[in-house]
């Protein structure tokens, strides 16, 4: 790029200034918006910094005390709720979301009605979650529409108390974001299995191979990066569940604080202006994203590049 | 050889069946709740108290009367709060985003590298995190209950900003932008009328995105707003959870709950080849 095009270099240098003029105005909002907010964040979790009742004590520099309380009480807890909660709502959505994926795509198989099925199946991840949540509540209630039908039909003599028990409560949170992401998650991979060569398949189909053999062995390795994307990506908006089990629980994430999670707890310390200990929360919950932004930028950078060395390839010939 | 072909045929049409029944199982999942919902918004009280029912009742103009009427979930100003709200949301990201990108994919200044490594890098970041420093420098700038920090931020958008700039990449040659110079069309002009007439189809897919993820965001604007008259949608719903529930009119719950979802819903339904598409090409949301 550099020794082939130095006289358009040459050329172009004064426009070169344009650059930052164009991409001003996003980093001066990011700066504001996100940065020093960010960092104010980290910065208020060294302090002590609460209020009780009208007074405001602090901020006084405790170090990491806030840390160190937060790990001896709940906080080990909660992120086991919310990884729990992810788990159990992304094992049945990555294997759905395979299974379909690699239905839509197959050839032989030829389903029809793609459009009308991707169409349904992407619709609840549009849906306003809080609004969902506040659906799936007025349904599942102790005297709502699914006891009151369960009952009826003979199938239960009382009511089955869907928030009242643990397993009732995260299986309904589950439930609802695996509803919410499975379409997201199918069309992703079908995308993925598409931008596999087709020729693949062809020899694989020549040597005799099922259709079985051809997932395993071709499919799944391919789409490898693809997979490991929609995982990385998927734990970080697990980890930033909040809206589905603050409506349904009201808040509280009872029974017992089962259904608790990470932000939620960060929205109590919010709502009772804890300010050092909701910054000690967040320093972590953004030291385990940072991570996981790393992962996710090795695998876009990746894509990207030899996207761009086909492109220039391309050119060239 | 006959028997094999007609057995293999079977087998086929055996798995195709299969695939029908899980994906009308799936189909059905999606759509039961909201059936329920619309048909729950058209009963009264009483009727919702006996169960499901698969047909609806009549009280669709009572109930949203009645909900429009209540004093205590300031519903016509939520809607207009929310919709102001996404759709600046939409436009501020757009527009911006194509700006950036169009910046890092055109001109080739000393730190492009370094920007978009950064944009990269933030890109996956939830905002959540930094709600502590938000709120309190949000209050320090006067700015609780306003919508501005609502959608102002939504100018740095990295998700929409990385969408654009893989649609330059594939889609935008310099030779017009070049063309254009020598025409003397100055930078500003030949991006607003020359560039972003090209990415209209990315722009249209990412501002229908930000508008139904601004739309549908609670966090934040439940830590910001705390005036009536400022509330957005989310908030209003969470009211009604907090609310004594069984004193409560539960038609004008579902009716509310309606108002929040089928807006998008309708949208999405005229739209979905695009969004589909759109999902497909991106590969980056939430």
């Amino acid at each position: 790029m550099n020794a082939e095009n130095s006289p358009k270099r040459r050329k172009s240098i004064r426009y070169t200034r344009w650059g930052y003029v164009f991409i001003a105005p996003f980093f001066i909002i990011f700066i504001i918006f996100s940065l020093f907010p960010m960092l104010s964040t980290v910065y208020y979790s060294f302090f002590k910094y609460y209020r009780q009742g009208l007074k405001i004590i602090g901020p006084t520099f405790i170090g990491l005390e806030n840390f160190s309380s937060l790990f001896k009480a709940d906080l080990p807890n909660y992120l086991g709720n919310t990884l729990i909660l992810w788990i159990i709502g992304f094992i049945p959505q990555i294997v759905i979301s395979l299974l379909l994926a690699a239905w839509f795509t197959n050839q032989r198989l030829h389903l029809r009605g793609q459009g009308f099925f991707k169409t349904v199946i992407y619709m609840p991840n549009l849906i306003m979650a809080s609004a969902f949540a506040m659906l799936f509540f007025a349904l599942f209630s102790d005297n709502g529409p699914v006891n009151g039908t369960l009952q009826s039909a003979g199938l239960l003599s009382e009511p089955f108390r869907f928030l009242s028990s643990v397993i009732g409560t995260r299986g309904l949170i589950s439930f609802m974001n695996f509803l919410m992401w499975f379409g997201n998650t199918t069309i992703l991979l079908m995308a993925a299995i598409m931008g596999v060569d087709p020729g693949l398949y062809e020899a694989a189909e020549i040597d005799g191979a099922t259709s079985g053999q051809m997932f395993w062995r071709i499919t799944i390795p391919l789409i490898r990066p693809i997979m490991a994307y929609v995982m990385i990506t998927s734990l970080i908006g697990g980890l930033q569940m909040f809206d589905v089990p603050q409506i349904l629980t009201n808040g509280s994430g009872n029974p017992d604080r089962s259904a608790t999670t990470m932000i939620m707890y960060l929205n109590n310390h919010m709502y009772s202006k804890n300010y050092g200990m909701a910054g000690a929360v967040s320093t972590v919950l953004f030291l385990i994203c940072a991570v996981l932004c790393l992962l996710v930028y090795s695998i876009m950078s990746g894509n990207h590049d030899s996207a761009k060395k086909e492109r220039k390839g391309g050119v060239h010939k | 050889m006959k028997n094999s072909s007609k057995a293999s045929r079977s087998r086929l049409v055996a798995a195709r069946t299969g695939s029908y029944i899980v994906l009308a199982i799936l189909c059905f999942l999606c759509l039961f709740f909201f059936y329920m919902l619309l048909i729950n918004c058209t009963r009264n009280n009483f009727q919702i108290q006996q169960g499901f029912s698969f047909l609806p009742g009549k009280s669709f103009a009572i109930n949203l009367n009645n909900l429009l009427n209540d004093a205590n979930i300031p519903v016509l100003s939520g809607i207009k709060n929310s919709f102001i709200v996404s759709a600046l949301s939409a436009l501020l990201s757009v527009y911006f985003s194509a700006m950036t990108a169009y910046g890092i994919f055109a001109y080739d200044f000393k730190f492009r590298k370094a920007a978009f490594t950064i944009i990269l890098l933030i890109m996956t970041m939830p905002t959540q995190i930094s709600a502590v420093g938000f709120v309190n420098q949000m209050q320090a700038m006067g700015l609780r209950n306003s919508l501005i920090p609502l959608f102002l931020p939504s100018v740095a958008s990295p998700v929409v900003f990385f969408f654009m700039k893989q649609y330059l990449d594939s889609n935008m040659p310099m030779e017009i932008v070049e063309a254009a110079r020598i025409d003397g069309s100055g930078e500003f002009h030949t991006f607003n009328f020359i560039v972003l007439p090209i990415m209209k189809p990315a722009v249209a897919v990412q501002a229908i995105f930000t508008f139904v993820t601004a739309w549908n965001t609670y966090f934040i604007p439940g830590l910001l707003l705390d005036k009536a008259n400022k509330k957005t949608l989310p908030i209003l719903i969470a009211q009604l959870r907090g609310a004594d529930f069984l004193k409560f009119d539960m038609a004008q719950i579902y009716m509310l709950i309606t108002i929040a979802i089928i807006p998008i819903i309708l949208v999405y339904l005229v739209l979905s080849k695009y969004i589909v598409r759109g999902v497909a090409l991106g590969g980056v949301k939430g």
